[in-house]
């Protein structure tokens, strides 16, 4: 079977996020962008499968600006096959990629779709189950553990009381959870190598998705600071703050 | 105008967010209904038809929802989308797998995570790692919304006398079927809404050392939480984790030790009343949101903690 995984490009999580004077949005004017990191366990997930005879071809696909051909060969070089970049400026709300992917994915007929469980900019945690709601395909959330057969895959999946474990219907959805794996880094060679493989361009407007966002964003402020408050020399001394002046033992 | 609140429960009892989701519900306005999807649930439904505010509980009793799978629960809502303007869910894991799953079946965008609602239509909600919070405006004729708990009170569990209308289960796609669950027990309150926490980070060491920071959670009544890096680690389960991807806190009082600060720990706990920090770095992050910071080592300071905390009669 072939993997299709989805590989966003987001401000890197180390950089500290800053809210724009006009409160618009956050700066990303000469700001690291990383793949997300739960779409590079994604990623890794799905060179495992086929490193175990289990997946053949993996395709990454990104949807965005121009640079998300950058997050694209970022996949190639840790061992994707090819790419696919769905090119667009305008901004992309989840249920408008749910849209593009399901169209992406009704071509290219994978058995798996990976994606993040939740992307660290606009931490939505919705894009995964709206692709798997759209094709009416089943759809294992926050995976930490997968089997995946011809027929169906056994996934565990980490929940709040701690793991579950489902049988879903192959082809379906899987988002991953930290747990998942550890992603490789690509070595040199690959990153190379990735230099030359196929990604192929296609827009909205081309397979005919309407991608107007639905959520107005009215503005974007930064939350309240925490102010931070005092250093206690002993135990003792904090004991007896929570107690008398907090209040909180 | 009405507004319908997905139960959390276990089959047995409703859990703790499911108040805090009603609080979200009755500030949107309208007649507030519950949805109770279980099997062997009455005592659920009954409960729910008491909490304080609510007008009507949905009962679908149905075998096939037992454990809550989205590819069952999204058609389920999606019968029910008519008659409501708005249809909310906690925004922990129970939420977030069927919600975004209904929403998309009605063509419907999500606003995931709420914690302020403005309007009937506009809502606040924290984006990355609550660093900003944004402001948006749906217009969907039923909005589709989860709620992040720690930010809305627990509505009162009695006082409500709503009515109990069995409604008839929905098709089941069966395309999942659930196959177990490794769920840690601990005789310890809920992270979620516990109003202690004592958490361990990286700095523990070992799962073994873990036992320093139970004692003290022992005298304190509080739950136990971890940052990441312990948990991948394995010095506890999974679902200890409190962060931006793992569970949002807001006790009375956090006891970070051993914990760096990290911008996606913070993201789950900076919201506590009062933070503790125990670290023997003084430069770590952590002691820029801390109230009270002591700066040591967790191994001097744990068992110390213990004993002046049995001074004060815990
Ligand atoms: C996509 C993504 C999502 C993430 N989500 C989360 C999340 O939800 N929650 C989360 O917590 N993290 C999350 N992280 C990880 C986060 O970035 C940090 O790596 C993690 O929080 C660090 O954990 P820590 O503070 O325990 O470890 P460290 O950063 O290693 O800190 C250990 C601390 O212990 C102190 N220490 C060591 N020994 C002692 C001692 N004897 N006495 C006192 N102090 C001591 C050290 O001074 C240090 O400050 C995420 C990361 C990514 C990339
Ligand atoms: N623009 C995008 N390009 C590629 N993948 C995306 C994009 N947006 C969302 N995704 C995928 O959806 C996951 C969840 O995103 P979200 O629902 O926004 O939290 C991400 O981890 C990605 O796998």
């Amino acid at each position: 079977m072939n993997v299709l995984v989805a590989v966003k490009r987001v401000i890197d999580y180390n950089v500290k996020v800053r809210v724009k004077a006009d409160q618009t949005g956050v700066e990303t004017a000469n700001v690291k962008m990383s793949m997300n990191p739960f779409d590079e366990i994604g990623v890794e997930e799905a060179i495992r499968l086929r490193e175990a005879g289990k997946a053949e071809e993996i395709v990454a696909v990104s949807l965005g600006p121009q640079q998300c051909q950058e997050t694209i060969r970022t996949a190639l070089a840790m061992g994707a096959d090819r790419g696919i970049h769905v090119k667009t400026d305008e901004e992309l709300q989840p249920l408008a990629v749910a849209k593009l992917l399901k169209a992406v994915i009704e071509e290219e007929r994978p058995g798996l779709v990976i994606l993040g469980k939740q992307a660290i900019d606009d931490d939505s945690n919705q894009t995964g189950q709206m692709v798997a709601a759209l094709l009416g395909w089943p759809q294992a959330t926050f995976a930490s553990k997968l089997d995946i057969g011809d027929e169906s895959a056994r996934i565990t999946r980490e929940v709040d009381g701690g793991l579950d474990t489902v049988d879903v219907r192959v082809p379906c959805v899987m988002t991953t959870d930290l747990r998942l794996n550890e992603p490789r880094y690509a070595s040199l060679p690959n990153i190379m190598k990735a230099k030359k493989k196929p990604i192929a361009e296609k827009t909205p407007e081309e397979m005919g998705v309407d991608i107007t966002p639905r959520l107005k964003t009215v503005q974007v402020i930064e939350p309240p600071g925490r102010e931070a408050g005092i250093k206690v020399e002993s135990v003792a001394e904090l004991v007896d703050k929570l107690h008398k002046e907090a209040g909180v033992i | 105008m009405a507004v319908l609140v997905v139960a959390e429960h276990d089959n047995a009892e409703l859990k703790e967010a499911t108040f805090n989701t009603v609080t979200a519900a009755t500030e949107i306005g309208g007649d507030v209904h519950i949805l109770v999807a279980g099997t062997g649930c009455r005592s659920v439904a009954d409960a729910a038809a008491g909490v304080a505010g609510v007008s009507k509980v949905l009962f679908a009793d149905d075998a096939a929802y037992e454990h809550h799978l989205a590819e069952i629960m999204a058609p389920l809502l999606v019968s029910l989308t008519g008659n409501y303007d708005a249809i909310l869910a906690p925004a922990d894991t129970f939420g977030k797998d069927f919600m975004p799953r209904a929403a998309a079946l009605l063509d419907v965008a999500q606003i995931s995570d709420i914690q302020e609602v403005v309007s009937s239509d506009t809502f606040v909600r924290p984006v990355y790692a609550g660093n900003a919070l944004a402001t948006v405006r749906s217009e969907d004729a039923t909005k589709f919304i989860t709620v992040r708990t720690t930010a809305f009170a627990a509505a009162e569990a009695s006082g409500g006398r709503a009515v109990v209308e069995e409604i008839a289960a929905a098709e089941n796609p069966g395309i999942s079927t659930y196959v177990g669950s490794d769920v840690s027990r601990n005789e310890r309150p809920e992270l979620t809404s516990a109003r202690v926490i004592v958490s361990g980070g990286r700095g523990m060491q070992s799962g073994d050392n873990f036992y320093l920071i139970e004692n003290v959670a022992d005298k304190l009544g509080a739950a136990v939480g971890a940052s990441r890096a312990a948990v991948d680690a394995g010095f506890v389960p999974n679902d200890y984790q409190v962060g931006q991807t793992g569970k949002i806190v807001a006790p009375e009082l956090y006891v970070a030790v051993g914990i760096s600060g990290a911008i996606q720990h913070l993201a789950g706990m900076k919201d506590s009343k009062v933070i503790v920090a125990i670290n023997k770095d003084e430069e770590a992050p952590i002691f820029q949101v801390a109230d009270f910071g002591l700066v040591a080592d967790l191994f001097d300071v744990l068992p110390e903690l213990e004993k002046e905390l049995e001074k004060i009669g815990l």
